[in-house]
């Protein structure tokens, strides 16, 4: 048995220093800026990029309103299924598995072939219609996590007894879903919406195709065409990263255990 | 009076009362679906059915093959060659890699808060892709990488000289191991779990030392759920673009790059070929994400 | 007398601050079947599983057959275990399951085959060889996890609580297979139980746990009659205990509920009149209303009837103590009444002076 926990640490710290080196090599990379001394020079600049306030500000407006479609979308359904219909759950089951088997480039170019600006649906032949196409994506993009995330907090609730309980209290459905049900799954559903901002924060493929001035395509300029200020970026891209996970990790502790057997 | 006793089976498998549409119950339950519905179809179904269509068009919208065999030639031919290579090496790498850690951290005997660490992080990690990823690894193996003169300074060997690129199949495989082996530990480590102890616990009192209950019981156990995954890990890496356009341009001409180019300036002069290519796309992933969900459905018959 | 196989000398375990298994000492014969029976947290299953050695004690040895095992690892030591879970093997068949131990050894295709189908007819699912676990009820596959264990023929057999996942009816049938087989093969056997029903029924001995220590050790008959701790005569079987005081200790006279009775001379050596005592009185020495040949009575009301069946058990109060009896069921008259004035007689030899 002890010969083996050796093993185990070998493998673990093997593990740890092939994550984190690339960690602290970019880090150490992004304090070389000024030449000879470490300094926060590359973060400077890259702060104060007019650029990088924009396509952040940008982005971060599109991850809220990809967020709002995707609740909006997934709350409702999901809840529906679960208590009316669960025999074409495995239908919805698979269709929020589809983004995750055609990839962002392909949907991102039907998108583009379907919506351009010789379509009946012409989304694309505004800026504001592609920024609307764009949240659909990313929307689409970030629906198996929130729908399995919305899915997993309603399974713990017992979605029936309380639906029937407000509905003896004379509640509507509106009133059901929002002050009912939402508040139930609010820790589930504010997951979702982390891992969807983290995704959308960092997108690149539908961005670009879809020529918004979004954070992704941002980075991926300056790499092209910056040293320091790339690495900068990735370590704050981490960070973010990193904060949002942390933040679900700690709302997941929040999330309400099932009082009664779930089904 | 309703009688609101749900613990009646035969109660609770009723539809709920709006008792006013009792006659039109079957097309109101379907609204409730249907936003998600027309949002899968528009944007998710739709659009991917119209690539795979116009990849059986030619610029008359007759019916053809053509553009599907013309993906047949040598610099597509390439491209999706090298897509796969690559998926497949970062797929099995990061696969056997996440395994060796997933078991090392489940079942190696260490401290509680190690599992925990590594699971948070495998999360924030397999989300972790795309443009920062490339430079990540840009600043660690590149030419100016802190590995790299780290390695030149202290031990006095250059890889670049020694052959070793960042810019190339190996350096992109290493790369994308930064996703697939966390994504790979995610998923494994619930299959881990359920391996229970005592069977290894019946195995060592029917005589079986360790080796032996790895090799007859505790590996067979995990291979669907391994080789699902590793399906799995390999449809990730295929349809990913960012990371690789990220890091190696349009150098390394793996098929996203191809159809990132073609989509952006028709690079290859005939836009039905890059429906053809976002079909071929689909029909590899999706062909993968069969097996995965085949493989997935045979472990779990066998763990009931 | 059979020589002694299993010997346990001074066990001790202890995780950390906390003592689970406290001086344990035992000598098991060559094929006796013993019951561990106790509480949860009594150190039983600890003490089961140090001798399978998946726990090393912290003081004491093990010796299986005259070979101290204390040091040796599990699969050193030749023995067989059924656990709760059954623990088979999902992705090997039945026949490949009961095998496993004899492929493990290296024994021949032709010898393994012939001994699985052998123990396939000792659990009597002799066309079961191609199923795979999860098509077995769990009774089913309790019954392949004891066709593995024996296959190997090993010494030593050990089980873990192999009836508590089960119905109530399968653990019924279950056990008197097990004990069955047991026998068949002579094989020493080590049965861990929480259910006493259980251990009385197959043991040729319990040991009796509570607290990491063994409080008694004996035959049923011997635990149940003649329980030696408040605990035994508490765990094992339904006890009424009647609270009294001491009269006259010489004549070894209590009073109960205001009545008096007589217990046998030198029941009472030391104690005082006026203590206060209590008695316990199994429910099947205490019979409604009068008898003869009962020299003890006690008046009291019917508190009150729960008809299970072929048993009616009836509950009554008799002032400041209420005791629980069992008559049979009879077609021809009804179970007594709820708040009926009676008598319950019982013989002053069948009480215990509880300490």
């Amino acid at each position: 048995m002890k010969r083996s926990r050796i093993w185990s640490w070998v493998i673990f710290a093997l593990g740890a220093a092939y994550f984190f080196i690339p960690l602290i090599a970019t880090f150490e990379f992004s304090m070389r800026m000024r030449r000879g001394e470490y300094s926060f020079d590359a973060y400077r600049v890259v702060f104060g990029d007019p650029r990088f306030q924009q396509t952040f500000l940008y982005s971060t407006v599109i991850a809220v309103f990809t967020i709002l479609i995707g609740v909006l979308l997934v709350v409702p359904t999901a809840y529906w299924i679960r208590l009316r219909m669960p025999r074409i759950r495995p239908v919805v089951e698979f269709i929020t598995l589809l983004p995750l088997i055609i990839p962002a480039i392909v949907i991102v170019f039907g998108y583009i072939r379907m919506y351009g600006s010789s379509s009946p649906l012409p989304f694309l032949a505004t800026n504001r219609g592609a920024d609307v196409l764009l949240m659909i994506g990313y929307a689409t993009l970030a629906l198996p996590y929130m729908y399995r995330a919305v899915d997993t907090g309603l399974r713990t609730i017992d979605v029936r007894t309380l639906t029937e309980a407000a509905q003896i209290h004379g509640a509507g459905w509106t009133t059901i879903i929002s002050r009912i049900i939402l508040p139930n799954v609010l820790i589930a559903v504010l997951s979702g919406a982390f891992l969807t901002f983290a995704i959308v924060i960092g997108e690149f493929t539908m961005a670009s195709l879809l020529n918004r001035p979004a954070f992704g395509p941002y980075l991926q300029n300056i790499g092209a065409n910056r040293a320091y200020e790339p690495a900068a970026l990735a370590v704050i891209a981490f960070a973010i990263t990193w904060g949002c996970m942390s933040v679900i990790q700690v709302l997941s502790r929040f999330a309400p255990k099932s009082a009664n057997n779930p089904n | 009076m309703t009688d609101v006793t749900v613990s009646d089976p035969a109660v609770a498998r009723q539809s709920l009362p709006p008792a006013r549409t009792a006659g039109m119950r079957l097309p109101l339950q379907w609204l409730g679906v249907a936003p998600f519905f027309i949002f899968a179809l528009m944007f998710l179904i739709l659009p991917a059915f119209y690539l795979v269509v116009g990849a059986f068009q030619n610029a008359e919208g007759e019916f053809t093959f053509a553009n599907i065999i013309a993906l047949f030639q040598p610099s597509i031919m390439a491209a999706y060659w090298i897509s796969i290579r690559i998926s497949l090496a970062s797929a099995l790498i990061g696969a056997l890699a996440g395994l060796a850690i997933a078991i090392a951290v489940v079942r190696g005997g260490l401290p509680g808060w190690v599992r925990s660490t590594t699971m948070t992080f495998s999360g924030v990690a397999s989300n972790f892709a795309g443009v920062p990823l490339a430079f990540a690894f840009l600043a660690t193996l590149g030419r100016l990488g802190l590995v790299t003169i780290f390695l030149r300074d202290w031990f006095g060997v250059n890889i670049y000289t020694l052959g070793f690129n960042i810019l190339s199949f190996w350096g992109l495989t290493l790369t994308y191991l930064f996703f697939q082996i966390p994504l790979m530990v995610v998923i494994i480590t619930p299959a881990i779990d359920g391996l229970k102890k005592e069977w290894g616990e019946a195995a060592a009192t029917l005589g079986a030392t360790q080796f032996q209950y790895w090799r007859m019981v505790a590996i067979p156990v995990l291979w669907p759920s391994f080789l699902g995954t590793v399906i799995l890990l390999f449809a990730n890496s295929f349809g990913a673009i960012a990371t690789a356009y990220a890091l190696t341009g349009s150098s390394l001409n793996i098929v996203p790059i191809l159809l990132y180019a073609q989509i952006r300036g028709d690079v290859l002069q005939d836009p039905h070929l890059g429906y053809a290519l976002a079909f071929g796309m689909i029909f590899v992933t999706g062909l993968a994400n069969v097996f995965y969900i085949w493989f997935r459905a045979r472990s779990e018959r066998w763990l009931r | 007398m059979s020589e002694t196989f299993l010997s346990i000398q001074g066990v001790r375990k202890s995780f950390g601050a906390t003592t689970v298994v406290k001086d344990f000492n035992l000598d098991v014969a060559r094929g006796e079947f013993i019951s561990f029976l106790g509480p949860s947290g009594c150190g039983k299953t600890t003490m089961l599983r140090m001798v399978a050695g998946f726990e090393e004690p912290s003081a004491g040895r093990i010796m299986i057959g005259g070979k101290d095992v204390t040091n040796l690892k599990p699969n050193q030591r030749n023995i067989g275990m059924v656990f709760q879970a059954y623990a088979l093997f999902p992705n090997l068949t039945v026949a490949q399951n009961i095998a496993f131990g004899l492929k493990v050894a290296g024994v021949s295709k032709a010898e393994s085959d012939e001994r699985v189908r052998e123990m396939l007819g000792i659990i009597k699912l002799e066309e079961f060889g191609a199923r795979y676990p999860y098509q077995l009820s769990g009774g089913q596959q309790q019954r392949v996890a004891l066709a593995r264990a024996l296959a190997p023929r090993p010494k030593l057999l050990l089980l873990d609580e192999p009836l508590s996942a089960l119905d109530a009816k399968v653990r019924v049938s279950l056990r008197e297979e097990i004990r069955l087989i047991q026998k068949k093969l002579d094989i020493t056997t080590i049965f861990v139980t929480h259910d006493q029903e259980e251990a009385l029924s197959m043991s040729d001995r319990i040991v009796v746990m509570y607290d990491g220590r063994a409080e008694q050790v004996g035959a049923p008959f011997e635990i149940y009659n003649r329980p030696a701790t408040k605990f035994v005569a508490n765990f094992v079987g339904t006890l009424n205990v009647l609270d009294g005081t001491v009269k006259d200790p010489s004549k070894a006279i209590v009073h109960v509920d205001g009545r008096e009775i007589r217990l046998k001379d030198g029941a009472l050596n030391g104690a005082k009149a006026g203590d206060a005592l209590s008695l316990a009185l199994r429910p099947e020495a205490i019979v409604l209303g009068r008898q003869e040949g009962r020299d003890s009575s006690l008046i009291g009301e019917i508190a009150d009837v729960s008809f299970l069946g072929s048993v009616i058990r009836v509950k009554v109060g008799l002032g400041r103590n209420a005791v629980s009896l069992d008559t049979f069921n009879n077609p021809a008259s009804p179970p007594p009444v709820v708040g009926q004035k009676t008598e319950i007689s019982f013989s002053s030899g069948d009480l215990l002076v509880l300490h």
